[in-house]
């Protein structure tokens, strides 16, 4: 098992016209990502190396069977995009897309409460690489070599630092249950502690490592629910020691706004909360290794 | 984005906020000639900068005729206002706004915040204004209401008089503080702000309910749609090199160290950073050059890294995902080809085609240093930068 994403999911994606999510789509299925439909609008019925292209979310869920889709759509349409797959059914939907207006998301979110818990879709990023179950598919724009087949789950709101996770786990010979990118915007679908959930109910899943940043309060949501609720252990590295006050850094989200936002509070959150935390980022695959 | 005050002020005014007159001024004639322009017995200048704690430092005076008048323009004009926000360089002051008295009974603190716990808006408000709101959590938390807004509905006005009442705003006034919250949540929402903050927001002797100062800061992501908000930027206000870089597209946040970084993705960049401090160094800056390390990014990245004077080493960290680290191996090489530099250059590369890249970089006949791991990189580059700081010393010792 692994989360979010299997072998045989069928992934839709949004946007598939532009020249970014062509080159991904491709790379995507190469990996065996089974990819069934385009959309972009006002190009339905087009061709895109070799996938269908559809005007609109519903027309492709319905001739295709798409369940997860992967938004590539430019910051000004990708709020609306989004809400478009969670009306179709979509279940699981990835937006890779950097620099939404925070208030388009907070209407996302808004819109995604009118369905019912189980039929609302799980949205992760905006502003992430995306996700991976290693040797099953990806919805993203990760270098999917990198990443070994085995039982770390990783979650995190940076894209390189989670590669870099990844590569070391790699280099000692340890691979990655799924690999899922939360995003670096203030407003996000899906925070550490959702995907925490996850892991902890995924079997595959033994060990969970958490890449997070100064900025926000999910960190320290996170550290509640593994202090309350997790029996895998976590591995944790913060990165922003170094980062000033109020200042973002190229993340929107990634700013210490408030109290228990700066990474060296974070460290000691999760400590308390029983989280082994990596000093440095070189360190992260050892730590994991350290716990295994 | 930032704006300054008057320029916040406009924009309230004009959804239902009363301010106090006021005008712009660039000379102490000019603002003497305000004063003048809109009558009274009692005036404010105020620096216009994009700071907070102007008061204190020497930015607001309170004026009663043109000389004291222009004598405080005089003093602020030109100048740079070093306040506990700005930093110790301070901030250039070009512009100044002169303002009616206002006959104060009472101080509200009174902001629009993005509350990222809740994912909505959010207000924060307390009868305790006039100090900032960090001191007034520590003080008087008691004093502090908080409402948080639904984004399919906006404010509704029973949340706006609910407020009102909370703060001990007389039954006469209830109305006019329900005209203010709602017409600064709606210039929040329209204009698509991440932050309005008046501090303080007085009532008046003569029963009014004024927006003594304010300040708005917008989203950056959604300038897209406000180009009449665009329009308001002041580079004045901002340091040279993070302007100079967000006009390129490169994300950069100057700091106080000595080595430069040069990195792809946020996070990355970051862990860069803190890694050089463990290490035993300081960074320079963070920088984010974007997923797409291009030879041409990288040589733009190099040469706005070196336009800080402070930098004396610089490393580079690269994880090539998509891209081949051959490819941004080529790009270090003709960038530093191109424009050749005296001080270490510390390079580490990561992911798809390491060893060919490493390769690249050593057969350049470059003296660039590599490591393999971001632990050795820091290493490297603070003892190159340390033993290079050592021999620039004992060459001007001979």
């Amino acid at each position: 098992m692994s989360i979010l994403i299997n072998d045989d999911t069928k992934v839709l994606v949004q946007g598939i016209t532009g020249r970014m999510a062509q080159f991904h789509a491709k790379e995507m299925m190469e990996y065996g990502t089974n990819v069934v439909a385009g959309v972009t609008p006002g190009k339905g019925g087009e061709v895109v190396e070799g996938i269908p292209v559809f005007n609109t979310v519903k027309e492709a869920v319905e001739a295709t069977g798409a369940e997860a889709s992967l938004v590539f759509v430019p910051p000004p349409f990708a709020a609306d995009s989004i809400m478009e797959a969670a009306d179709a059914g979509i279940k699981y939907c990835v937006c890779i897309t950097d620099g939404i207006p925070a208030q388009d998301m907070m209407r996302v979110k808004r819109y995604m409460k009118r369905y019912k818990a189980e039929n609302r879709m799980v949205l992760t990023g905006p502003n992430c690489a995306g996700t991976i179950s290693p040797g099953k598919g990806f919805l993203g724009i990760m270098p999917p070599h990198i990443y070994k087949e085995g039982p770390v789950g990783i979650v995190g709101r940076s894209g390189t630092l989670g590669y870099e996770a990844a590569s070391q786990l790699k280099e000692l010979g340890i691979g990655v249950s799924t690999s899922v990118g939360i995003g670096g915007d203030p407003i996000n679908g899906s925070s550490f502690r959702d995907i925490l959930e996850l892991f902890e109910n995924d079997p595959k899943t033994e060990v969970i490592a958490l890449i997070g940043e100064i900025g926000g309060p999910q960190e320290a949501e996170a550290a509640e629910y593994i202090r309350d609720h997790m029996k895998k252990p976590v591995v944790a590295y913060i990165a922003g020691l170094t980062a000033p006050k109020g200042r973002t850094m190229g993340h929107a989200g990634a700013i210490i706004s408030a109290f228990g936002e700066s990474a060296s509070e974070k460290v000691e959150i999760l400590s308390a909360a029983g989280v082994t935390v990596a000093e440095h980022p070189s360190v992260i695959g050892e730590t994991i290794a350290s716990i295994m | 984005m930032d704006i300054h005050e008057y320029q916040a002020k406009e924009i309230l005014k004009d959804f239902g906020v009363t301010v106090p007159a006021g005008g712009l001024a660039y000379s102490p004639e000019q603002a003497a000639y305000r004063a003048r322009e809109m009558g009274g017995d009692k005036w404010i200048v105020k620096a216009q900068v994009h700071a907070g704690g102007r008061g204190k430092a020497g930015g607001v005076k309170v004026c009663s005729n043109d000389v004291e008048i222009q004598e405080a323009a005089a003093s602020m004009l030109g100048k740079k206002l070093v306040t506990h926000q700005t930093g110790p360089e301070g901030k250039g002051v070009y512009r100044l706004y002169v303002e009616a008295g206002v006959p104060i009974d009472r101080e509200i603190y009174l902001g629009f915040v993005l509350d990222r716990t809740s994912q909505r808006i959010m207000i924060v408000a307390s009868s305790e204004g006039g100090m900032d709101i960090e001191e007034i959590s520590e003080k008087k938390p008691e004093s502090i209401v908080r409402a948080t807004i639904d984004p399919a509905v906006g404010l509704v006005e029973f949340q706006a008089r609910e407020i009102a009442f909370k703060l001990g705003i007389e039954p006469a006034l209830t109305q006019h503080m329900v005209r203010t919250l709602m017409g600064c949540f709606r210039a929040f929402r329209d204009r698509d702000a991440t932050m309005v903050e008046i501090n303080p927001l007085v009532v008046t002797t003569d029963n009014r309910v004024i927006a003594l100062d304010a300040k708005m800061t917008f989203d950056d992501n959604a300038l897209f749609r406000h180009p009449q908000i665009s329009e308001l930027r002041d580079k004045s206000q901002e340091d040279p090199r993070e302007s100079h870089a967000a006009d390129r597209g490169l994300s950069y946040v100057g700091l106080d160290g000595n080595i430069g970084c040069i990195v792809n993705g946020a996070g990355l960049a970051m862990a860069t950073m803190d890694t050089i401090k463990l290490s035993g160094g300081e960074p320079a800056n963070f920088l984010d050059i974007g997923g797409g390390a291009t030879p041409e990014r990288v040589g733009k990245a190099f040469r706005l890294v070196r336009s800080d004077a402070k930098v004396e080493a610089i490393l580079v960290n690269i994880f090539a995902g998509i891209n081949r680290c051959d490819w941004v191996a080529e790009g270090v090489v003709q960038a530093l080809r191109d424009e050749p530099i005296d001080i270490p250059v510390i390079v580490r590369l990561s992911g798809t085609n390491v060893e060919e890249g490493q390769k690249i970089l050593a057969e350049s006949g470059l003296p660039i240093i590599r490591a393999s791991t971001l632990k050795e990189a820091a290493d490297r580059a603070v003892s190159a930068w340390k033993g290079d700081k050592a021999n620039k010393v004992e060459v001007k010792a001979v």
